[in-house]
């Protein structure tokens, strides 16, 4: 078995008492000595700090060419608006293959001088060799592993983040901005995973263990796991890659048509032109059969990744799946995401989930389980 | 009391004995959130799967600690799932079960040899 890697944090996460376990070839945090629950609440109704170093970042750049240029060539890859994205701010995309499925999805950010892509950690290695094969040789693709990369979300990032590097109320979501710290740069955005406010912060490996240090010294913010971030993000609906999305499912099977710009549908004045254009056009158009969904559990017991779904409690009609379920500390119910074929069923027909060699029945309803509350304009 | 390695604990009373999950054992699991218990009338083989216990992580299963009968469950662990957190030797039993062989109970762990266990 070959070594977990470890991040910056490592020592810490030890000394504040995680529960460490194997992620993504990493050895992460899954709770603290809090527990996942009471981290959860904590960071919906206060502040939580994660690690969230285990995750690619990329610098994507030119020394012969323009950002224009750069820009163009993503969009050969990228169905979003790539060109429009003005600089300092970060939008969400994806990289579809020729078939149209995901083969990972990303934040991208204009720095003036660069793109800045945050991918997922199973994915790295795949997206750079990707990346790599599939853009001009004139523009650079580095992962880099210098660079820690953090996140404070949660009502009081703001007022706790900014005790330490500044001045933030000018960044609404989405925006990017270098800070200065120890005399070092580090790059923030007010962006996220768990649905609320907060920031992402990539800053130099030697940095981060004393800026962590020092945020946790402050009152209202704890140190949170992956076994909360998972939760967190399952009640707002997001999408975790290689449960929810994979190289099967279409972006708009995903219910991700929102982040493919209209300038890059059909009509529009960049149409198309990218990977997967076509099974990704016609879908916009047609509306899949197959998409994804969210249920509640009609009882107690949580449905998680991998639960089939039946339009009978006999097992005989196969009609989806559960790709990411489990209890929402927020709800204190089980809430579940996943795909449903509705082509094999009518919506006023009664959905089962298989657990045990048991069915128990679930409810359609909407994403998301616990809305949003992202700081725009 | 006696204690097997899957972390359970069995209070002898008269022909019966009451089950529950150590200590430690819930403290790994994590936030309890749902219980399966099953039914009273079912009769058991040792490490067979009677009991689901799903954290909000994941779930898990609690074998049959002896050969016997389910003869009473606590269903208030059902109703509220995290009282196995709060007091998983006490209020928060699993099942009361008649023994098979009552002398089965000499072959699980004293409380010194479960200690050790665990170490």
């Amino acid at each position: 078995m070959t070594e977990l890697e470890k991040t910056a944090l490592y020592d810490l996460h030890r000394s504040l008492g995680a529960k460490a376990i194997p992620f993504a070839g990493y050895e992460m945090p899954v709770n603290y000595p809090l527990g996942i629950m009471k981290e959860h609440l904590y960071c919906r109704k206060s502040a939580g700090l994660f690690d969230v170093s285990h995750m690619g970042q990329l610098v994507i750049s030119s020394n012969t060419q323009s950002m224009q240029f750069i820009a163009s060539e993503l969009e050969k890859l990228l169905p979003i608006d790539v060109l429009g994205l003005s600089e300092d701010r970060q939008r969400y995309g994806f990289l579809p293959n020729k078939e149209g499925g995901i083969i990972d999805d990303l934040m991208i950010s204009n720095r003036g001088d660069h793109y800045f892509v945050v991918i997922n950690a199973s994915r790295k290695e795949i997206d750079f060799k990707y990346l790599r094969e599939n853009i001009s040789k004139e523009i650079d693709v580095d992962l880099i592993k210098t660079r820690a990369l953090i996140a404070i979300q949660g009502p009081q990032s703001e007022k706790i983040l900014s005790c330490q590097i500044g001045e933030l109320s000018s960044l609404t979501y989405l925006d990017v901005k270098n800070f200065l710290y120890k005399g070092e740069t580090i790059w923030v955005s007010r962006s996220g995973y768990t649905g609320q406010d907060g920031f992402e912060i990539s800053l130099p490996n030697s940095l981060c263990e004393v800026f962590c240090k020092n945020l946790l010294e402050q009152d209202g913010i704890e140190p949170i796991g992956l076994g909360a971030r998972d939760t967190l993000r399952l009640e707002c609906g997001l999408c975790l890659y290689g449960q929810d999305l994979n190289e099967t499912i279409t972006p708009i099977e995903a219910g991700l048509k929102w982040a493919i710009q209209k300038v890059r549908r059909a009509g529009g004045e960049r149409e198309g032109g990218f990977v997967g254009q076509k099974k990704i056009l016609k879908q916009i158009e047609e509306q899949p059969y197959f998409k994804r969904e969210a249920f509640f559990p009609d009882g107690k017991a949580p449905l998680r990744s991998g639960t089939k779904l039946f339009s009978d409690d006999k097992g005989k009609n196969e009609i989806g799946m559960i790709t990411s379920g489990g209890y929402s500390p927020s709800l204190e119910r089980p809430i579940s995401m996943g795909y449903l074929n509705h082509n094999k069923f009518n919506v006023d027909e009664p959905i089962f989930g298989e657990v045990r060699n048991k069915f128990f029945s679930v409810t359609l309803t909407k994403l998301p389980f616990v809305p949003t509350s992202f700081k725009r304009n | 009391m006696k204690f097997t390695e899957e972390h359970e604990w069995l209070e002898p009373d008269g022909d019966t004995v009451k089950v529950g999950i150590t200590e430690y054992a819930a403290e790994q699991l994590g936030d309890i959130v749902f219980i399966e218990l099953p039914d009273v009338g079912t009769s058991v083989t040792k490490g067979q799967e009677i009991v689901v216990i799903e954290s909000v992580k994941a779930a898990s299963d609690i074998l049959a600690p002896l050969d016997g009968e389910i003869i009473e469950i606590n269903n208030a662990i059902v109703d509220d799932p995290s009282m196995v957190n709060n007091d998983p030797t006490g209020e928060a039993w699993f099942f009361k079960m008649s023994l098979k062989n009552q002398g089965d109970l000499a072959g699980l762990m004293s409380e010194d040899e479960y200690k050790k266990h665990i170490e």
